[in-house]
C-alpha cells in the first residue's frame, strides 16, 4: 500500500501554468522528497496528490487506482501542514480523535490508537491540553500523531519543520526519519531546505518552475547532478561554477567543482587568489577566495582550522576527479 | 513611552466625556423618569426632575390597554426566528466566499451590501401587494422573511469577516482528516468562529428588535411586535407622555438588558479582525 503515480498531470491556475505536463513515480515504502526554490511548485504538486487542488488535466493514481476525481478526505492520504494546522478548540486527544471520529472507527480502538501515538510521540503527558498550551515541536507531534492513526497509505508533508527553531528542527528530522523506518509507510515530503532534503530522502525530486530537474537517491544527485540547476541546488555550501578559458582546458563551456573538493596551501597550486570573508564553523572553514580570475567568489571548504587570515594570498588546488563539466545548455557533459 | 497628559487635562478629558455620556442617554432616562409621573406632571413646566410622586400607575393602564406579553412575545419571535434563519442561510454563503473565492466574490459582497443603500419604502408597495396576494399580510412568516432578508447581508458580511480570520489550513486539514463538508462546518469551522457568530447574531436580534418601518407598515395586530407596541400610543387620542413613556420603558427595557450583559461579547465581536 502506498504507490503514487502522476501521469501527465499539470496545474494551471488562469493563465499560469504551475506545473507543466509531469510524470512521476512514487514507490511503496519510500521517503521521496520535493526540493526546490520557492515558487518552484513543489507545495502545489503535494496539494494535487492531497487533493486540495484540482489537476488542470492528467491523472493520479494511488495504489493502483484512479484517485484524480477523489476528495481529499477518500484517498487514504494523512497531511501535516507546515502550520500544524491543528483544531485549536479540541483538546490534544480529540484532536489525535478527529480523523478517527470522521471515520466512525468505535471508542474502544480509538482509544488503543490515541494511546499508541501518544507514546510513540512522546504526547503521553499532554493528551489533555489545548494546542495553544503546547511548544512548537509539541504541537508539530500533535499534527503528525493526528496523521499516524489514520494509518494512511502515505503521508504528506508540507514544509513541516519550517516554523520550528534550528535544533529542534534537526531533532524533529531525526523522528520523522526514525518514523519512516518503523512504519515503512510512504511519505512525501516537501521542503526548500537541501539539507533536509538530503538527510532524509530515499528520493529526491528536485523541481524548477513546475519542472522536474531530476530525480534520484541524494548521493546520486550529489555526485551526478544532471545540469547546472541541481549541481547548483543540492549541497552545501554550493558547487563553484567556472567558465572561460579554465573550463575550456577541460573541453567545456562550464566546470563545477564543489567548495570541499578544493584543496588549499599557502604556497603552491593551480589556481590564486585573495582570502575575504572567512566562516569558522569548528569542524570546517569556509573561505570565500577572491581576484582568482576564474569566478567572482571561490568558495573553498577546509577540515578544521587553517591558518589564513583576511587578504592572505591562497592557493588551490581542484581534484580533477571531481571536476563537473556542463555543456552550453547547462546540461551535465558524462 | 507613555505620552505626557497632566492630572488636570485628564480631569476636563473625563468631565468632557461624561457630560456628552449623559447628554445622549439623557432622552432614555427622561423616558424613564418620565414614566413614572402623573400625566399632569409629565407636561409641568417647569418640569421636575427627581422631586415628583412616584407613581407606577402609568405601567398598569397600559398593561390594562394593550396585551404587553402579546407584542414582547411576538418582538421575541420575530427577532430569533429572523436571526436563526439568517445565520442558517449566511453560514454556508460566508463560508464559500471566504474559502473558496471565486473572481466574483468581492463584487458579490459589494452587491448585497448596496442593497441595504435602497431606500426600505421604494419596495414598501411591491411587497405590501405580494402579501396580501398570498394571504400573508400580518403574520409571522411574511415578517420574518421579510426582517430576515433586509438584514441578510449584514449577516453575511460580519460572518465573513470572522471567517476570513480562520487559517484555511485547518479546514483543509479537517478535509484531509476525512470530514465531509458537513462534518467540516460543524465540527470544525463552527466552533473556531463561536465567538464571531454569537456577536453576529446578537447585533442581528437588536437590529431586528428595533427595526420599526417594516415591523409597522406590514403588521396590524397578529403579528405585531414592541415597535407597533409603542406606536400605538402616539396618536389615537392624543399624546398621553407618561403612558407613551411607559409603554416605551417596557418596550425597550428587554434589549436594553441584553446589550448591557452582552456588551463585552457585542465590542469584541465587533472589533473582531481589527487587533490582532
Amino acid at each position: 500500500m502506498g504507490s503514487i503515480t502522476l501521469r501527465q498531470v499539470t496545474k494551471t491556475f488562469g493563465d499560469v501554468t504551475v506545473i507543466p505536463p509531469l510524470d512521476l513515480e512514487i514507490n511503496e515504502g519510500e521517503f521521496v522528497v520535493f526540493v526546490g526554490p520557492s515558487g518552484c511548485g513543489k507545495s502545489t504538486l503535494l496539494r494535487l496528490i492531497a487533493g486540495l487542488e484540482d489537476v488542470s488535466s492528467g491523472t493520479i493514481e494511488i495504489d493502483g487506482q484512479d484517485a484524480t476525481q477523489t476528495s481529499p478526505a477518500k484517498r487514504g492520504l494523512a497531511m501535516v501542514f507546515q502550520s500544524y494546522a491543528l483544531y485549536p478548540h479540541m483538546s490534544v486527544r480529540k484532536n489525535i480523535a478527529f480523523p478517527l471520529r470522521m471515520a466512525g472507527v468505535d471508542k474502544a480502538e480509538q482509544e488503543k490508537r490515541i494511546a499508541y501515538a501518544a507514546k510513540v510521540l512522546n504526547l503521553s503527558d499532554y493528551l489533555d491540553r489545548r494546542p495553544g498550551q503546547l511548544s512548537g515541536g509539541q504541537r508539530q507531534r500533535v499534527a503528525i500523531g493526528r496523521a499516524i492513526v489514520r494509518e494512511p497509505s502515505a503521508f504528506l508533508f508540507d514544509e513541516p519543520l519550517s516554523n520550528l527553531d534550528a535544533s529542534l528542527r534537526v531533532n524533529m528530522r531525526l523522528e520523522i526519519s526514525e518514523l519512516h523506518k518503523n512504519l515503512a509507510t510512504t511519505m512525501v515530503y516537501v521542503t526548500h531546505d537541501q539539507v533536509e532534503a538530503m538527510t532524509m530522502a530515499d528520493k529526491i525530486v528536485v523541481l524548477q518552475a513546475g519542472l522536474i530537474e531530476q530525480v534520484g537517491g541524494p548521493l546520486e544527485l550529489y555526485h551526478t547532478p544532471r545540469n547546472l540547476f541541481v549541481a547548483g541546488f543540492i549541497g552545501s555550501p554550493r558547487m563553484n561554477f567556472i567558465e572561460g578559458p579554465e573550463a575550456a582546458k577541460h573541453n567545456a563551456p562550464t566546470i563545477g567543482i564543489r567548495p570541499e573538493h578544493i584543496d588549499v596551501s599557502g604556497s603552491e597550486g593551480l589556481w590564486k587568489g585573495r582570502v575575504g570573508v572567512a566562516e569558522h564553523l569548528g569542524s570546517d572553514t569556509f573561505f570565500h577566495v577572491h581576484d582568482t580570475g576564474l569566478a567572482e567568489t571561490l568558495t573553498v571548504r577546509v577540515n578544521g582550522e587553517v591558518g589564513f587570515k583576511y587578504n592572505d594570498t591562497i592557493f588551490m588546488t581542484p581534484q580533477p576527479d571531481k571536476i563537473h563539466r556542463f555543456d552550453a545548455q547547462g546540461m551535465r557533459i558524462p | 513611552m507613555a505620552r505626557a497628559v497632566t492630572t488636570q487635562k485628564k480631569m476636563i478629558y473625563t468631565l468632557v466625556a461624561w457630560a456628552i455620556g449623559l447628554l445622549i442617554f439623557f432622552p432614555i432616562l427622561w423616558i424613564f423618569l418620565t414614566s413614572f409621573k402623573t400625566e399632569a406632571e409629565a407636561i409641568a413646566d417647569p418640569p421636575s426632575f427627581f422631586f415628583f410622586e412616584w407613581t407606577t400607575e402609568n405601567y398598569g393602564v397600559v398593561q390594562e390597554r394593550s396585551d404587553y406579553l402579546r407584542f414582547l412575545w411576538n418582538s421575541i419571535v420575530l427577532s430569533l426566528g429572523s436571526t436563526f434563519i439568517g445565520v442558517l442561510i449566511a453560514v454556508p454563503a460566508a463560508w464559500s466566499m471566504a474559502f473558496v473565492p471565486g473572481k466574483r466574490t468581492k463584487d458579490l459582497l459589494l452587491w448585497m451590501l448596496s442593497t441595504k443603500m435602497l431606500p426600505a419604502v421604494g419596495v414598501l408597495f411591491p411587497i405590501v401587494l405580494i402579501a396580501n396576494a398570498l394571504g400573508i399580510y400580518d403574520s409571522y412568516l411574511l415578517l420574518i422573511v421579510v426582517l430576515t432578508l433586509i438584514n441578510l447581508p449584514i449577516i453575511i458580511w460580519m460572518l465573513y469577516t470572522y471567517f476570513k480570520e480562520i487559517p484555511g489550513e485547518i479546514l483543509e486539514a479537517a478535509r484531509m482528516d476525512g470530514a465531509s463538508l458537513r462534518n467540516e462546518i460543524l465540527y470544525v469551522l463552527t466552533p473556531m468562529a463561536l465567538p464571531g457568530i454569537a456577536s453576529t447574531m446578537l447585533l442581528n436580534i437588536i437590529l431586528a428588535w428595533n427595526e420599526a418601518f417594516w415591523t409597522l407598515t406590514l403588521t396590524t395586530v397578529d403579528a405585531a411586535p414592541l415597535t407597533a407596541f409603542i406606536a400605538s400610543y402616539s396618536s389615537p387620542e392624543g399624546l398621553f407622555y407618561a403612558k407613551l413613556s411607559a409603554a416605551s420603558t417596557m418596550a425597550i427595557a428587554p434589549i436594553l438588558i441584553l446589550g448591557w450583559f452582552s456588551q463585552k461579547q457585542l465590542v469584541r465581536g465587533l472589533t473582531f479582525g481589527a487587533v490582532k
